[in-house]
């Protein structure tokens, strides 16, 4: 959906046989993309009737306003992970300077830490009553103050949590591309400053643009991190008419508003692209072809990037350690060894499942290049958009639906009538797919591009039997894009609350529940535990993975 | 490259088989995943650390089992209303009067006739059709910095609106139901009109933005960034019990007028219940005796019994007159009070 479709033909002889034998291919994709979709089909259905009454009242008070905030939202963001990923992913993948492989892993990390738990450490850190202002004020006399609750801190919290996706994706691309065109623009007379800006930037763009997209889908959806902030989006008027009027229907019609609009951002991302297309060598550089900062230069490189991760890593982790260690491990008890058990297997098991979902919409996209699947796959991905709740509450509803139709058929044979998906684990797990299923996607799908018909053609011509073709270009090709995206989801699902919060198990909680629990009673501190644990446990998928695409 | 692919080979079974044999190794959490025949459930925006001692201490007395997921009670709503008569969930637990009242008109509940609780909790805090009733109490009043304002200073809700308190007033924001249930109060007893200029007032006398929960708003007045606010109480007892020096205190207000705003958190049985005699029976249980005291007392709430003992911080706070006005007011008035206080600029 985010990057650069596939231009060229990819015809079907050309393919390993068990491409080929799959028109089962096909029909999965298109069940699963359904699926997928069902929860949009419930907001869809929201149009039936409209209460004028509250709609009226919405668009004289906030709407307008709500929308501005939510526009200067975005571009603040938008500037921020770009200024933030783009030049970090640059340094870390063609410079060299001291400290430069540790960043490497580093700056991914605050990919653990999720937004809401950001926003809160850093409000409680900064703002008025914080330790920071308290110390200010008691050297500089009582008048010192500053809001930290205000438009700018919000946008430097979101970049802060979110800068990682552009950062990942960028990184990967600049490293793919090898030095090559760079030495080749440098021939053809461009300074470095032009290289960067004139081919690395243009042939990193659906990369880059991937990552944006996750990054900003994800700031529409956020409700948790903006409302620490009191920052009206066009997500609050969604949680007004539902929580406020109890009008889950006008909610709905706002959602399906919002995904309207996301779905001609993507769209005018794509015109503005044109038919402009990026292959790749698909070669990884060697390290000796890292330019070599020194002096100065290395210097500021080497504080850049310790400044982003203290302020995006350190300074939150710190504050969460503090936490813990001035009296939050009282919260400690044996049932947590269970909490991190349900994260982990829940997270591990949606994060297979959802890149195996990705990758056979992939698949099924470029075999069969028609409307209907590019539409299929754009409306199955574009759900990262919405609220988590509004959309945990779609599935769930269509979940619901599948339940009814169980339980006529329960009633009929005389079997006692039971819910067979809403609270249990496989609808949680399908939820979770349903949701991040655009996060694999994109990942996903850059890898399967760099696989180009000729390549598979040429080991066809050599000799090679599907097999092989499989397994020795295929799968290695596929391999760190689908890492990426294990990595991805893995850390989305332990990170994800609304879904999990309505559609779990009984007993079946998990730490971001636990996060939940103790901040919606406005208990900070004692959120420190649950969130100094999601943070740790994220960390492990993290240095694995960019250990493994680093290489 | 060939590694990598190996090691995902290995990897990702063994993380299904893993994550699988989590659920089936694990027998108790595969018992409370289809809940037993004789086993009550409850679906809970009250939060974990409040209701879970309770729960454990009925099944210990009754042997009874009771299984439990917590949420906001908008999702839980919406859940239980989609799931209908299939639904598992015997009761439903939630704070604030509005939202009970929504359960009921959205015919979430069915009607419990029931001797103790009728004795027990005081009609002003139970729906009168016998729906829901309110297991707590707390005051949405005051608080005041001990070095910065003397309690003479202050009188009501409605005087925090005078000039006075010009830039000295720290409020929560209005998205919380408590404030919602505050204004809807202030309405019927003011009409629209005058409770718009009161809320007017209040916003215009706003130190900083409004905070996302209480205890930031008190954190925010001990370091001096505004003199007064309204809290709810056991926000005050939580902060009290953490630091008992902080200069701080609650002052309550309308005492020769209305009386201080009280709201409940409370419960009702499911339409749908499929053990309504069990759940009744955890209901009565809740409203007497130690388990009263007890699930007041985990939150430093006001037991909805009067004549249950309070806890002693809580008691340290003094007597007041409450508000007489019956808590569903809180669920009538709420959407006109979210439309006043948007049109009033409170966010």
């Amino acid at each position: 959906m985010i990057s650069a479709s596939v231009s060229t033909v990819w015809p079907a002889e050309k393919q390993p046989h068990w491409l080929r034998r799959m028109g089962l291919l096909r029909s999965t994709a298109i069940v699963l993309a359904l699926m997928v979709t069902a929860p949009l089909l419930v907001l869809a259905l929201s149009w039936t009737t409209i209460d004028g009454e509250i709609w009226l009242h919405l668009a004289q008070t906030q709407l307008l306003r709500l929308l501005g905030n939510t526009a200067i939202l975005l571009m603040g963001v938008t500037i921020g992970v770009l200024l933030l990923g783009v030049s970090l992913a640059w340094l870390t993948a063609t410079c060299d300077f001291p400290g430069r492989k540790w960043f490497d892993v580093g700056l991914m990390l605050p990919l653990a830490v999720p937004a809401y738990v950001m926003a809160f450490v850093m409000v409680a850190l900064f703002d008025y009553a914080g330790p920071v202002q308290v110390v200010l004020r008691s050297w500089l006399g009582p008048d010192v103050s500053f809001s930290f609750r205000g438009t700018g801190a919000v946008v430097l919290v979101m970049s802060l949590v979110l800068y990682p996706y552009v950062y990942m994706l960028a990184r990967g691309a600049f490293l793919a591309q090898g030095r090559e065109p760079l030495e080749a623009a440098r021939m053809l007379g461009c300074g470095p400053f032009a290289g960067f800006f004139k081919v690395a930037l243009p042939m990193a763009r659906p990369a880059i643009i991937a990552g944006l997209a996750l990054a900003l889908m994800e700031t529409l959806a956020d409700f948790g991190a903006v409302s620490v902030f009191n920052y009206d989006t066009f997500t609050t008027a969604i949680y007004k008419a539902w929580y406020g009027f109890f009008d889950l229907q006008t909610a709905a019609q706002l959602a399906s508003l919002l995904l309207m609009l996301v779905l001609v951002g993507l769209y005018l991302e794509r015109r503005g692209r044109g038919d402009a297309r990026y292959f790749q060598t698909g070669r990884r550089q060697a390290s000796s072809g890292r330019i070599l900062l020194r002096g100065r230069r290395a210097l500021l490189a080497s504080v850049f990037c310790g400044l982003v991760f203290s302020i995006a890593f350190i300074v939150p982790v710190a504050q969460l350690a503090y936490w813990v260690i001035d009296g939050a491990w009282r919260d400690w008890d044996s049932r947590y060894l269970g909490l991190v058990g349900h994260t982990l297997s829940l997270a591990s098991i949606a994060a297979v499942i959802t890149v195996l979902a990705a990758l056979l919409l992939g698949l099924y996209r470029r075999l069969h290049q028609t409307k209907m699947a590019n539409t299929l796959v754009r409306l199955a991905t574009v759900g990262y958009a919405l609220p988590g709740s509004v959309l945990a509450v779609g599935i769930m509803l269509s979940f619901n639906w599948l339940d009814a139709g169980i339980a006529d058929l329960q009633k009929a044979l005389g079997l006692p009538v039971q819910p067979w998906f809403v609270g249990g684990v496989l609808a949680l797990i399908l939820a979770y797919t349903t949701r991040f299923l655009a996060a694999a996607f994109g990942p996903v799908e850059t890898s399967l591009e760099r696989i180009k018909p000729s390549i598979t053609e040429a080991a066809a011509i050599l000799g090679a039997k599907p097999a092989e073709i499989t397994r020795r270009i295929y799968l290695p090709m596929l391999m760190p894009g689908m890492l990426t995206a294990i990595l991805l989801v893995f850390v989305d699902v332990m990170k994800e609350m609304p879904a999990t919060l309505l559609m779990r198990p009984f007993g079946w909680d998990t730490l971001a529940v636990r996060v939940y629990e103790m901040t919606s009673e406005g208990l900070w501190q004692q959120a420190a535990l649950p969130g100094l644990s999601i943070v740790a446990v994220g960390l492990i998928p993290v240095i694995v993975l960019v250990r493994r695409s680093a290489h | 490259m060939l590694s990598c692919l190996r090691h995902l080979i290995i990897v990702l079974p063994a993380l299904l088989i893993l994550g699988c044999s989590d659920g089936s190794e694990d027998k108790s959490s595969v018992a409370e995943a289809k809940p037993d025949k004789d086993e009550i459930v409850v679906y809970s925006s009250r939060k974990e650390h409040l209701i879970k001692p309770l729960f454990d201490r009925f099944t210990a007395e009754t042997g009874i089992k009771v299984s439990y997921i917590t949420d906001g009670e908008g999702p839980l709503m919406a859940r239980l209303e989609a799931e209908g008569e299939r639904t598992p969930a015997d009761m439903l637990i939630t704070v604030d009067a509005g939202n009970l009242w929504q359960a009921a008109q959205k015919g979430l509940f069915r009607v419990t006739d029931s001797e103790v609780l009728e004795q027990k909790v005081p009609e002003q805090f139970q729906d009168s059709q016998n729906r829901w009733f309110g297991l707590s109490l707390r005051a949405r009043t005051i608080v005041y910095a001990t070095d910065r304002v003397k309690p003479e200073q202050l009188s009501t809700y409605e005087a925090l609106a005078d000039d006075e308190w010009d830039g000295r007033l720290c409020l929560r924001t209005s998205k919380k139901v408590y404030n919602q249930s505050l204004v809807a109060t202030l309405i019927e007893r003011h009409g629209e009109a005058a409770t718009q200029e009161i809320v007017k007032g209040w916003v215009d006398n706003l130190a900083t933005d409004v905070f996302p929960n209480d205890t930031a708003l008190m954190e925010a007045i001990a370091a001096g960034q505004c003199d007064v606010g309204i809290v709810n109480t056991y926000y005050f007892g939580r902060l009290q019990a953490d630091n008992p020096d902080i200069k701080l205190a609650l002052f309550w207000p309308n005492q020769d007028t209305t009386g201080v705003h009280v709201n409940i958190s409370g419960a009702g049985i499911t339409q749908h219940a499929k053990h309504p005699q069990l759940a009744q029976q955890l209901l009565e249980w809740l409203a007497q005796g130690e388990a009263q005291a007890l699930f007041a007392g985990l939150n430093m709430e006001y037991p909805v019994d009067p004549a249950i003992e309070q806890d002693p911080l809580v008691k340290s706070w003094g007597t007041f007159k409450a508000d007489d006005l019956n808590v569903d007011v809180a669920g009538r008035r709420q959407a006109e009070a979210i439309k006043l206080m948007d049109r009033a600029g409170y966010r």
